[in-house]
């Protein structure tokens, strides 16, 4: 089985993000970035599956700009096989994406299309819904656990109300979750490899993917800023505190 | 005028509640306000949802496939219901639920999406969180085209249940897939008030320990009435099931009070409790970044201080 996964170059999620003083975006400028954490564990699982002989191939894939091949090249790093750069130096949103990874999809024809849950930027959580939906495959968002049948598979996602379990058909959109498994460290020989793994390029107009209709931004603002607090020095002061506000 | 369709997310014959703070956003945006329910038996469901302020329509479709949330089988009943009534909008909450199912929604009706609607400027514009909840985007979709979004639903309370709307059978021209097939669902079953609306909220992080030790929490939790959440940190080490995530990538809840034991406040979990009212932090590291945010903070050992907060708030 061939496996896909999309993995997207985002702030790296221990920075504390700065907001342009004229509300025109965040800063990106000199601004640690890495592939988005979700990602990191859809590839984790794309890589076992390999040691595990369930897959015999691993492509990673990205749309984004130059610097996007930077988190390829991590990708490999992993033990991807290969790399796709679907360069585009404006944002690419997620309905875009989508028709991007349908087309890749329906190019490289792949068992499993691994995607992360959401992207920790915009926290937009479509990606992997949408391309499902124009591939009329089924999709399996939020897994924390998928179990390869023959043609199927069975994963357990987590719900509000608990674990759900799905089966679906092969092929099909799985989105991970946090808890599907733990990234491993990279070593730097598997670096250093990486670096002559074959990495095409390719981009919307060669593809024949036509950008949808945008959602504009015209205004990025900090959250509203909570009072400061308090600190208190006993529990009965605490709970006064609370009682006063009738709290408890 | 805006004409705007609501998708009911339910469980066990039950109109989950994000779905009245969902009709609180739609009433903002202003129109008439119709409610799908996609059910195998829609009957209490759909007579919780008509008995809705500002609700016009409850539109049912019953249907053994619906018997359960697949977003494969409900999103072309929903794009069709879409077309069919000619909507302007079409929303859900942003449970897991409409997180699973309204991109899918969108993405059919060939339409962008807007996830995570916390305030609207008018109908096609909206403010909404990214980065955790670090920044907040004016946000504006295309005119012309159906506004697929999702509500954040701690950003809007519940409306009230003083309506009686009309409830029709909807009959929709859609052709479901079978390649998705629902097998189990494994709820943790619990006697305390639900995290996503409990008014009080009591949370432990890696600082309780173990999975006996969040027994404090509970014991804790149950003397003031409150829900239990969690740190993804304590879910990963197995103290607690992952439904009581809170956080980015768990629940966003906005409780009147919210108490955490032993969490040290990174921002992922931080963007879950954004719009509690009042937060209180007790942490043995007077370092913790949660006192930054903490209303009330109380440097010490969670396990001291939880008995005597008992004692304290029983007097
Ligand atoms: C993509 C992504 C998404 C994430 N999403 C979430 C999310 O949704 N929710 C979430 O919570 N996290 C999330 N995280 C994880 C987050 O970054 C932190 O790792 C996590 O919140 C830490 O949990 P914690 O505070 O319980 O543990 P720690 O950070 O280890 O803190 C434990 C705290 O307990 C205190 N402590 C220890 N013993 C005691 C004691 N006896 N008494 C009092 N205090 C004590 C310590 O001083 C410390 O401050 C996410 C991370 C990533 C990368
Ligand atoms: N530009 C992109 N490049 C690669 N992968 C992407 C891109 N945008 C979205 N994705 C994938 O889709 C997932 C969900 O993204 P989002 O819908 O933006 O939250 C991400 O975790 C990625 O796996």
């Amino acid at each position: 089985m061939k496996v896909l996964v999309a993995v997207k170059r985002a702030i790296d999620y221990n920075v504390r993000i700065q907001i342009k003083s004229d509300g025109s975006g965040v800063v990106t400028d000199g601004v640690k970035h890495s592939m988005n954490p979700f990602d990191e564990i859809a590839v984790e699982q794309a890589i076992r599956w390999k040691e595990a002989g369930v897959a015999d191939e691993v492509v990673a894939v990205t749309i984004g700009p130059k610097a996007s091949q930077e988190t390829l090249r991590t990708a490999l790093a992993f033990g991807c096989d290969r790399a796709i750069h679907v360069a585009s130096d404006e944002e690419v949103q997620p309905l875009t994406a989508a028709r991007v990874f349908k087309a890749l999809a329906e190019k490289e024809e792949p068992g499993v299309f691994l995607m992360g849950k959401q992207a920790i930027d915009d926290d937009n959580n479509q990606t992997g819904q949408m391309t499902a939906a124009l591939l009329e495959w089924p999709q399996a968002t939020f897994a924390s656990e998928i179990d390869m049948g023959d043609g199927s598979a069975k994963v357990t996602r987590e719900i509000d109300a608990g674990l759900e379990v799905i089966d679906v058909d092969l092929p099909a959109v799985i989105t991970a979750d946090l808890r599907l498994n733990e990234p491993r460290y990279l070593k730097l020989p598997d670096i250093m490899k990486a670096k002559k793994k074959p990495l095409d390029e390719t981009d919307l107009g060669e593809l024949g993917v036509e950008a949808a209709a945008a959602i504009t931004v015209s205004k990025t603002a900090p959250p509203p800023e909570r009072e400061p607090g308090v600190m208190v020095e006993s529990v009965d002061d605490l709970v006064g505190k609370l009682k006063d506000k009738g709290l408890l | 005028m805006s004409k705007i369709l609501i998708v009911a997310d339910h469980l066990d014959g039950q109109l989950n509640s994000s779905t009245a703070r969902t009709v609180a956003c739609a009433a903002e945006i202003g129109g008439d306000i119709d409610i799908l329910v996609l059910a195998d038996n829609a009957g209490p469901i759909a007579e919780a949802a008509a008995g809705l302020d500002g609700v016009s329509r409850v539109l049912t479709v019953e249907r053994a496939e619906n018997a359960h949330p697949l977003a494969a089988i409900y999103a072309p009943q929903i794009a069709a219901a879409a077309a069919q009534g000619e909507y302007s909008h079409v929303l859900g909450p942003n449970t897991t639920f409409g997180k699973d199912l309204m991109p899918r929604v969108a993405a059919k009706l060939g339409v962008a999406m807007v996830t995570d609607i916390a305030a609207v400027h008018g109908p096609h514009e909206f403010e909404r969180p990214i980065y955790a909840g670090n920044a907040v985007n004016t946000v504006k979709a295309p005119d012309g085209q159906t506004l697929v979004a999702s509500v954040r639903c701690a950003s809007y309370g519940a409306v009230g249940a003083g309506g009686s709307a009309a409830v029709e059978a909807l009959s929709l021209d859609a052709e479901l897939p079978g390649h998705t097939r629902f097998v189990e669902l494994q709820a943790s079953s619990s006697d305390r008030p639900d995290l996503q609306t409990a008014g009080k909220v009591v949370s432990g992080g890696r600082g309780v320990g173990s999975e006996e030790n969040f027994k404090v929490i509970y014991d804790f939790a149950d003397k003031i009435g409150a829900a239990v959440g969690a740190s993804r940190a304590a879910v990963d080490a197995g103290y607690v099931p992952n439904d009581m995530q809170v956080g980015q990538t768990g629940k966003i809840i906005s409780p009147e009070l919210y108490m955490c034991f032993g969490i040290s406040g990174a921002i992922q979990h931080l963007a879950g409790i954004k719009d509690a009212g009042t937060i209180v932090a007790i942490n043995k590291d007077e370092e913790a970044p949660i006192f930054e945010v903490a209303d009330f903070g109380l440097v010490g050992d969670l396990f001291k201080v939880l008995p005597d907060l008992e004692q304290a708030v029983g007097k």
